[in-house]
């Protein structure tokens, strides 16, 4: 019998995990991207938790939508990447202050 | 123990220790290959939660797709890793924030979503499907009739990101050199050819 309590701490843990990680690599943008996903992930796990536990499909399919808007913000987010490797030879968050006044 | 809590706790451990792994490894592909292990571990946790469409699903699409396309962007570019990664362990003030940052909101969330909250006692573990149910076709007909609207706007938004990611990669190198088909049609004998009256260089 796994109460409903540890599916929670166990999303709490990977979000603070993904929050811990934005702190860490903030010189890397791909890291960054990655630790997005992983709270996507975390958020995930709550809805289909509370899903399970209270009986309701409703929470599956916000996972289905999250999972899509997840997938379009990766590739655009990465292609965005690309030309800013492309044109400043750099992903260091750090180098791009072009517009810093 | 019973055999649900075994792999649970197993499941459990293999994705936090991966994630772990993917925000403190030096080397970009490995913490992308360890995402790969931590939406892995996340798949079984959800089969064990009974969203087996959902679970497969992330297998499919994250580790299918949007994790290749991360390995894919990793390696095509050419990235200095001991200049990217050397502000991480030369900084420790840096990694204490992160460290104080993730324990504080890590204790203020485990304080709600805790036991006393959300235990066995306040909600009890929901009765196993039958053998014969089926949770993809559950979620298709709640996803083909009450929220028939949103997944429309989800397959539009699919289709902007399409659309964005090729308009935003796609470049003309000006130094490639390639044919105009209508130029090469609308030319003229004058343009390629040149008639130059000139004096006979011999002597006569």
């Amino acid at each position: 019998m796994i109460p409903l309590s540890s599916y929670l701490i166990l999303a709490a843990i990977m979000f603070s995990l993904s929050i811990a990680g934005i702190f860490i690599n903030r010189k890397n943008v791909i890291i960054l991207l990655m630790c997005i996903e992983l709270m996507l992930l975390a958020v995930n796990i709550n809805f289909i938790a509370f899903s399970h536990y209270l009986g309701d499909s409703a929470g599956q399919v916000f996972v289905f939508f999250i999972l899509t808007v997840a997938a379009a913000e990766a590739a655009i987010g990465l292609a965005i990447l690309v030309v800013l490797f492309r044109n400043r030879h750099t992903i260091n968050v750090a180098e791009l202050d072009s517009m810093k006044g | 123990m019973s055999f649900t809590e075994i792999v649970f706790y197993a499941f459990s451990t293999l994705m936090v220790v991966s994630a772990t792994g993917v925000i403190t490894s030096k080397n970009p592909v490995h913490s992308v290959l360890l995402l790969v292990l931590t939406f892995f571990s996340t798949a079984a946790i959800w089969m064990l939660l009974e969203a087996e469409f959902l679970a497969i699903t992330l297998v499919l699409v994250y580790v299918g797709a949007v994790m290749v396309l991360f390995l894919f962007v990793v390696m095509m570019l050419d990235i200095n890793i001991t200049m990217i990664r050397e502000g991480f362990l030369k900084n420790p003030i840096q990694l204490l924030i992160a460290i104080l940052f993730g324990c504080v909101m890590l204790g203020l969330m485990a304080i709600v979503v805790g036991p006393e909250n959300f235990g066995l006692a306040q909600i009890a573990e929901p009765a196993r499907h039958a053998a014969d149910y089926s949770n993809t076709k559950e979620l298709g007909r709640i996803l083909y009739t009450d929220y028939v609207y949103p997944f429309e706007i989800a397959a539009v938004i699919l289709l902007v990101a399409i659309v964005a990611a090729i308009a935003l990669t796609m470049r003309r190198r000006p130094e490639t050199k390639y044919q105009t088909p209508g130029k090469q049609i609308r030319v003229k004998k004058e343009d390629r050819l040149r008639i130059v009256k000139m004096k006979a260089e011999k002597e006569q």
